[in-house]
């Protein structure tokens, strides 16, 4: 096997690395759809998830220090939660708003990933109301003299908000570490990127704000990890923001509510779904000899695995006590 | 003992706070040169630019950085230059700070202070004299003061500072300098949750915060001068959460409940406090439970001869008063 | 030396003088309602002095009564030059009945004139560009020969408002123009405290339409890039920004200290450069202005604004009972 610090695209990462990016990946597809499947069956009410988008969520993930470094992702980041450390159990027990759900004890709704431990902060639905919450973490890193960095995902819809734009101008201002990650999926729900805003790529908004923005193919994993490793290491070295806009596609409804039939075409999305991050990534492990079918196939084997096990964990654990619906309204001292 | 505006008082909460904890910062619009109302006054030169920090116009932002940084280890002190100005943080106090501890089933909390200057009197116009205590009172999360008195204002900020929860502090902005009082210069703080009986009285409980307070005292004098009724006022303090226990005390005593607020009558914080008198006290009762407030119209116009017609003072408090002791 | 000939930009004498007398008529006010209110005769004003040529010279290009106009607290020269009067202007400030732009309920500087489309706003900052964004959205829709103006400070770019507003005008290419006077102040915060940009007008970029940023205290170079957004929106090409670079050479308002924030010459530097002063004297260069008919304009000036302040101070305050009315609209919908 040729040595992976001499194969062109990746990055100064490790044969164990890619693969591991490949296994979170694939966790996170096998997870989302295992969620969805649920939800069919009646067993969990909601699911939002997010296939298609794992390249541009594990690759900007991957880069980052978990549990030392802060994440306030938005609802379709099941590839960011798994990797920084969060397993399919967490999600699932999540989906099925089991008592230990780590996220919110069955409160929030599913996909409102949060983690302390790990700095996965927790979100709510309104769009874009966390980006503030990333400058302002990221406040705290800088005045307490820390190198961590705040990463904050939102998707296209989220860039008209205007917490987006103060959010992004606070932290040009103050130079702080906060990388935003838009996930250009190319739909806000039904609403194309050409009703929701002029310009072709929204990474040029970063030049309103004084620090530097990118477009990256989304789904190309490796490419969405060389940015987002040199925008962790600007944030760290204390040269302030960076928006990474990652162009992907979301190959399922916006959530199990949604019926994507009705804005927007099966050819697109068959399109797209030749386009698939998973099976790209997959291509190049095996043409530059990182793995062969055998062991990647192995790996999908053991996702599913994961999630099987997880699923059952999950469907045994307990449900929240009743009254504990009124408690932790306030920090009970 | 010093006496002091509650502008002053409030600096040396936050000033004194800033000193015994380095985590606490203050942010907000022109906080750095002072404040428009001085509450900053020399805190740059003191604890420095980071620590006492001018943000962008943006209050959305003002409020949801001060969550994201009360995450990471800092307590934040936001200043809402004027309460009218708070609206576009709307969602950022509901869906974000209210709400963030019990979504996360306990394991996030918000230990943030939005302080802001409200209420009307001082020709404002519409958009300097708003009460917002109503909208936050509603939300389960938020705790919400409201204080006219400077001894009240340390005592109180203090404690909003120090609690763990994101708290409304309202500063009624007419009492910022009207008049002086003693305040400690040592440390000390009043609990929240806690009224305050500022008046003594034995037919009459009446119910009342912010400059409200005031007014409710000069009527209650004034009706003493008239040989009326003896009037006891009870200063809230906190509306959320707003002692019960001392309220319907003193209306078990007296048997009558007179609740005055300056915000518009309809939905004001002063109608919880009746209905929950209604329930609780019905057997103690001579007489309807009765609210003074303004009328449902903007608070407040510019113009001084419609802005005295509209909004409650001691001789309309006085009315009421000799209206409820007669019944 | 040859001199560089002004570019006028097509205006004849006569338009160039009004430009003239509307920047002095606005300075002329602002002077007043502050010498009134240090008199105790009203509680608040928020003086224009500085601004009067990025006002004027961008609200010259409009079509008064037919364009939409949305100023913000400081635009007394948009609103004298879209036609309201010294009158219009004082019984703000004194609060009195007649007061068409709040029957006193609104501060004074919240401009509001219906027939002039003059539209009434509030005290928050940047609310108002939504409002102009919807007003162009209406005559895109109705395919009227109309455009909005919104004109906001620095501190307004921060705002959700403000994104939220060129975002929405950028997508749907509405004929509305943003005019942003960059004075450098936020009250007391500094634009380096605002944004980490030099120049706002790059956001535009951002929203798919131009950004232009002009020297706001030289009138007829706003007037110029004014007339260029407005043929633009006329045309259907949708939204422009402009930033007109300036300075407030008084504090924000009647209650503020600027020397907290700002030193004495940095104000005298400005004043230096007062356009106040300046247009004149290019008039003047021009020939188009001379001694005895700058005179002439400044004591026409003079005199309306004493009449007018003379008539208001005479005139009533509303009556009371009336805090009540309107609320909701009486009646039924039009």
């Amino acid at each position: 096997m040729v040595s992976v610090k001499e194969i062109q695209g990746a990055a100064g990462l490790s044969g164990d690395q890619l693969l591991d990016i490949y296994y979170k990946m694939l966790l996170a597809r096998t997870v989302g759809q295992r969620e969805r499947m649920l939800n069919r069956m009646g067993k969990g009410p909601f699911a939002v998830t997010g296939e298609g988008h794992e390249a541009t969520q594990v690759g900007t993930a991957f880069p980052l220090n978990p549990g030392y470094d802060w994440v306030v992702p938005y609802y379709r980041d099941i590839g960011v939660a798994l990797t920084i450390g969060e397993s399919p159990r967490d999600l699932l027990l999540a989906h099925l708003s089991r008592a230990e759900d780590i996220s919110s004890g069955g409160r929030n709704m599913p996909s409102h990933f949060s983690d302390p431990h790990l700095r996965i902060v927790s979100g709510s639905a309104p769009v874009a109301t966390h980006l503030p919450h990333a400058a302002g973490i990221a406040l705290a890193s800088k005045l307490r003299g820390l190198d961590e960095v705040t990463v904050a995902y939102t998707g296209d819809g989220g860039t008209s908000t205007g917490d987006c734009h103060e959010a992004m101008n606070f932290a040009g201002v103050h130079k702080l570490a906060v990388i935003f990650v838009i996930e250009n999926n190319q739909y806000a729900i039904s609403v194309p990127t050409r009703k929701q805003f002029a310009v072709e790529d929204i990474s040029i908004r970063a030049r309103g704000y004084g620090f530097p923005g990118v477009t990256v193919d989304g789904n190309d994993v490796l490419a969405v990890y060389a940015a987002a490793k040199e925008a962790v290491e600007r944030g760290r070295r204390g040269e302030g923001a960076t928006l990474i806009e990652a162009k992907t596609y979301r190959l399922v409804p916006h959530t199990s509510d949604d019926d994507d039939r009705r804005y927007r075409s099966r050819e697109e999305v068959e399109q797209w779904t030749a386009k698939d991050p998973l099976i790209r990534y997959r291509g190049w492990l095996i043409e530059h000899d990182v793995a062969d079918e055998r062991k990647l196939d192995e790996l999908h084997e053991q996702a599913a695995r994961e999630v099987d096990e997880a699923t059952e964990e999950a469907e045994k654990a307990p449900t929240p006590a009743p009254e504990s619906a009124l408690r932790h309204v306030f920090v009970e001292d | 003992m010093p006496e002091k505006t509650m502008v002053e008082a409030i600096r040396d909460a936050m000033f004194e706070e800033m000193k015994r904890d380095d985590r606490v910062i203050v942010m907000g619009e022109d906080v750095g040169e002072g404040g428009v109302f001085r509450a900053t006054d020399g805190f740059a030169a003191e604890f420095g630019e980071e620590r006492s920090m001018d943000t962008p116009l943006a209050e959305s932002c003002i409020v949801g950085a001060a969550i994201g940084a009360s995450l990471n280890g800092i307590i934040p002190v936001a200043e809402i230059q004027f309460a009218d100005f708070s609206h576009p943080a709307f969602d950022q106090l509901v869906s974000e700070a209210a709400r963030l501890h019990y979504r996360s089933n306990g394991t996030w909390s918000c230990p943030i202070v939005v302080r802001t200057p409200y209420g009307s009197g001082i020709h404002g116009g519409p958009y300097h004299s708003q009460s917002i205590e109503a909208f936050y009172a509603h939300v389960p999360g938020l705790k919400v003061i409201c204080v006219a008195s400077p001894y009240d204002a340390k005592g109180l900020l203090k404690s909003a500072i120090r609690d763990p929860n994101p708290v409304v502090f309202l500063e009624h902005k007419k009492a910022y300098r009207a008049f002086r009082q003693e305040v400690p210069d040592e440390d000390y703080t009043i609990p929240i949750g806690q009224a305050e009986t500022k008046r003594e009285g034995s037919d009459i409980t009446l119910i009342t915060y912010g400059m409200m307070t005031h007014h409710s005292l000069k009527a209650a004098d004034t009706i003493a001068q008239e040989q009326g009724a003896s009037v006891e006022v009870i200063d809230l303090r906190t509306v959320s959460p707003w002692d019960k226990e001392r309220v319907l005390e003193s209306v078990k005593k007296t048997g009558k409940a007179l609740i005055v607020y300056e915000d518009n009558i309809t939905g004001g914080f002063g109608a919880e406090v009746a209905a929950t008198i209604a329930q609780d006290a019905f057997d103690y009762l001579d007489g309807p439970v009765t609210r003074v407030a303004s009328p449902d119209v903007p608070i407040s116009p510019y113009s001084g001869i419609l802005e005295e017609y509209i909004l409650p003072n001691p001789e309309k408090i006085a009315d009421a008063i000799r209206k409820l002791a007669a019944y | 030396m040859t001199k560089e000939a002004v570019n006028t930009h097509g205006l004849a004498k006569e338009q160039l003088l009004q430009m003239l007398e509307k920047m002095l008529l606005a300075r002329a006010l602002s002077v007043r309602q502050r010498m009134l209110q240090r008199m105790g005769k009203g509680p608040m004003t928020f003086s224009g002095e500085g601004h009067e040529a990025a006002q004027v010279g961008s609200a010259f290009a409009l079509k008064p009564g037919v364009d939409w106009v949305f100023p913000y607290y400081r635009d007394v020269a948009v609103a004298v030059t879209i036609g309201m009067t010294p009158v219009d202007i004082l019984r703000a400030f004194f609060a009195r009945r007649d007061d068409i732009n709040s029957g006193g309920r609104n501060m004074p500087s919240h401009f509001s004139h219906p027939s002039l489309r003059i539209v009434s706003g509030s005290a928050p900052i940047a609310t108002q560009l939504p409002h102009a964004v919807g007003a162009a959205l209406a005559a895109k829709l109705r395919k009227l020969d109309e455009i909005a103006v919104g004109y906001s400070g620095d501190g307004s770019t921060s705002t959700g408002d403000w994104h939220e507003s060129m975002n929405f005008a950028g997508v749907q290419r509405l004929p509305v123009v943003f005019v942003c006077e960059h004075n450098n102040y936020a009250i007391s915060v500094p634009w380096r405290k605002q944004a980490a940009i030099e120049n706002v007008s790059i956001r535009a970029q951002g929203y798919g339409f131009p950004g232009v940023t002009v020297d706001g205290n030289d009138v007829l170079a706003v007037y110029g890039a004014m007339s260029e957004a407005v043929k633009r929106a006329r045309a259907g090409e949708g939204p422009t920004l402009i930033e007109a670079k300036t300075y407030r050479l008084m504090p924000h308002s009647s209650d503020d200290d600027d020397r907290r924030y700002r030193t004495r010459e940095e104000v005298e530097a400005w004043s230096a450069k007062d356009p106040v002063a300046e247009f004149p004297q290019q008039l003047k260069e021009m020939g188009v202005l001379n001694d005895n008919s700058e005179k002439e304009i400044n004591d026409r000036v003079n005199h309306e604004v004493d009449a007018a302040t003379d008539q208001v101070e005479q005139e009533p305050q509303p009556e009371a009972p009336t805090a009540l009315r309107h609320v909701l609209v009486e009646g039924e919908r039009s």
